[in-house]
């Protein structure tokens, strides 16, 4: 298997063999040794030579997050042959979603459909646990969409507006 | 003894009491709103009875639905927890009213503390020591100026019917008294509809102590030593440690005597806090007291062996108290960290949402108090607290470092926490000399997180984790989402997409 990983806008070839028990594992085409045990479902325990590591995996909001001692790390994994791989490289410059990061309410909606927002300008407003958190928009164009109304329940990660 | 307890409270706390009453044989009844049906303290109580809308003033806050279950289920006392109904005076009398034993002080010792003048006025008379100043409303610029000038500045204007700061104002010269005093006039008029002001002298960069009391029926009160509570945001504590570094055997006594007088001054009965503010020159004066459990009550129980929910069931009961105050003894340092769903990154904004995994700590002098588990999702309306970690050991050193090692145990995934803020505090050179003040967070958290740049080798490990965690696919995933990568980035697996995914690698083979 060979995946194409970005961690902080790095990215790194990985190939990877499973063998008996141990995965025979290329890094940028450098050999490591890697030994890995899946202690419980979302927790490996990894030998890299003799060094051993315990890695925490959080799944949120279609999110990977790798967490190595007290550090977080986002990881994309790609699988380079695949098509949904390739398009992904391009994702920047078409329709971007604003997605709820918390499970909450709808307090405000900010701007309406069609409005022209700058990066940065404040779309809606979710509340949750009676604080309020104004969901920006990631870069400069047009509201396509708003998918949610004031009042609406959300769950994290569900997508509140499109900006094109 | 009581046969049965009706716990009107939620989350840790609930769970906490509910393990007392199982410790004593006694049954445990649970209440819970609509979405708290799969919380933790209804999973550990003998009977669960649902009280209705999340809203708190629906379900927790709502007295007649509590006490109609503390009737249909039969209870014989009600334990409040802390927060909710704990501090009403209403309930407490509709408890004893129903004749259910309300397990906490009278009525009537809530309202003499509740009223912060009523209570200013009954300490004076008990020779209490308080911040000097006027306890009555300010009658001229003339005479907040004679004040100010006897107390000496700087000086702190307040609203009577003052809090959340409004209505208050710092002076640190006579020059500025005339302006601040109109200002805060006006601030308390428009805010409360009442512009009674009166003057303090400013205590700077204070320490916040605080003393536990308990008191029996029989008219036998004891201190059972303070808690250091300074480390606090948005009012909100954070950190308690006990016994307080600064604290000596004496100033203990003294603090302790007072707060005795305190609560027999209000006909105090049950577990209580007296709460004071400490200046530089370790001053203490008389701030309020809080008529409840506290959520830090654990580090007291650490350090003195004593465990405060049993003392309070056996008070409650008519029990005289089964020691005296030369019996109690201080040993070792306790501190505590409150976990709560915040996210740090996003300063400190709550987290709710499903817990992924949940790895727990433990060893030597670690006790953990929780209302979560690992699949359960944190309801969006209530307090975040999710747990409280407490480190104790031999002494402040060993305390710190057992906490600091158990911190990096712990981990909550799928919502953030503020477990991170905690390794902060504990490696901070002041917090590790005990310099410690309220506004301590404030200033640390003023400056950007040293932004360490990230190991290496940590991000090899986590590029090689990601990789495996891909190829293992969905069965290496926990209570969380579907495993992200390539088949199912965003999307939910479809039951019948295994052709899909043949002909995907057939085609790219």
């Amino acid at each position: 298997m060979t995946y194409d990983i970005t961690i902080d806008g790095k990215e790194y070839r990985l190939d990877l063999n499973r063998g008996e028990g141990n995965w025979s594992c290329r890094l940028d085409g450098r050999e490591v040794e890697v030994d890995a045990v899946l202690a419980r479902p979302d927790v490996l325990s990894l030998r890299i030579g003799n060094q051993a590591y315990e890695v925490k995996c959080e799944r949120v909001a279609g999110e990977m997050h790798l967490w190595v001692g007290s550090a977080r790390f986002a990881a994309e994994v790609r699988d380079p042959r695949s098509l949904r791989g390739r398009a992904r490289a391009v994702d920047d410059h078409g329709p971007r979603k604003l997605t709820a990061p918390m499970p909450g309410k709808i307090v405000r909606v900010l701007v309406s459909q069609g409005a022209e927002v700058e990066a940065g300008t404040g779309v809606l407003v979710v509340e949750a646990m009676k604080m309020q958190n104004e969901i920006k928009s990631p870069k400069k164009g047009t509201i396509q969409k708003i998918l949610v109304s004031e009042g609406a329940a959300v769950n994290a990660g569900d997508v509140l507006a499109i900006v094109e | 003894m009581f046969k049965k307890i009706l716990i009107a409270n939620r989350g840790e706390i609930a769970v906490r009491v509910i393990r007392a009453c199982h410790e004593m044989g006694i049954a445990a009844v649970a209440v819970y709103s609509d979405v708290d049906r799969a919380a933790l303290h209804v999973r550990k109580a003998d009977e669960a009875y649902p009280i209705g809308a999340p809203a708190a003033s629906e379900s927790y806050l709502n007295i007649q639905k509590i006490l109609d279950v503390a009737a249909r289920s039969g209870a014989d006392a009600v334990h409040p927890g802390y927060g909710f109904l704990s501090e009403n005076a209403k309930f407490a009398r509709a408890c004893a009213d129903a004749g259910v034993k309300f397990i906490g002080p009278t009525a009537a010792a809530m309202d003499a503390m509740g009223s912060k003048t009523r209570a200013r006025q009954a300490m004076e008379r008990a020779g209490v020591p308080f911040v000097p100043g006027t306890s009555r409303g300010l009658e001229s610029f003339e005479q907040a100026e004679q004040v100010a000038a006897r107390i000496g500045y700087p000086v702190m204007l307040k609203a009577a019917a003052g809090g959340g700061g409004k209505g208050m104002r710092l002076v640190h010269v006579p020059e500025e008294l005339k302006s601040a005093l109109e200002g805060a006039r006006s601030e308390a008029e428009r805010s409360f509809g009442d512009s009674e002001v009166y003057i303090e002298k400013a205590i700077m960069n204070p320490r916040h102590i605080e003393m536990q009391v308990l008191a029996d029926e029989h008219g036998n009160t004891v201190y059972l030593g303070e808690r250091e509570c300074s480390l606090q945001r948005r009012h909100q504590k954070v950190v308690e440690e006990a016994p307080s570094p600064i604290v000596d055997p004496d100033m203990r006594r003294r603090m302790g005597e007072v707060a005795v007088r305190v609560a027999k001054a209000a006909g105090y009965t049950n577990a209580g806090t007296v709460e004071f503010l400490v200046d530089q020159q370790k001053n203490f004066y008389f701030l309020e007291m809080n008529t409840r459990l506290q959520v830090e009550h654990p580090v007291t129980e650490l350090i003195t062996g004593l465990d405060l929910v049993h003392l309070q069931i056996r008070i409650a009961a008519g029990e005289r108290l089964p020691f005296t105050q030369d019996e109690v003894m201080i040993r070792g340092h306790a501190i505590e960290c409150r976990i709560y769903a915040e996210d740090p990154d996003n300063n400190y904004f709550p987290s709710p949402g499903k817990i992924t995994l949940l790895l727990l700590p433990s060893g030597p002098g670690i006790r953990r108090d929780s209302g979560m588990y690992e699949g359960w999702t944190v309801p969006m309306d209530y307090d975040p607290l999710l747990a409280k970690l407490i480190g104790y050991g031999t002494d402040r050193d060993q305390a710190i470092s057992r906490l600091t090692r158990a911190l990096n145990e712990y981990f909550v995934g799928g919502i953030k926490t503020n477990i991170s803020l905690f390794r902060r505090i504990l490696s901070d050179p002041d917090f590790r000399a005990a310099k410690l003040d309220t506004g301590f967070l404030d200033r640390l958290l003023k400056q950007k997180p040293a932004e360490a740049p990230a190991d290496p080798k940590a991000i090899e490990v986590a590029v090689i984790a990601a990789g495996i965690f891909a190829a293992l696919g969905p069965a290496a995933a926990g209570a969380g989402e579907q495993p992200v990568g390539n088949h199912s980035a965003n999307t939910k697996p479809n039951p019948a997409s295994n052709w899909k995914i043949a002909a995907h690698r057939e085609a790219t083979r």
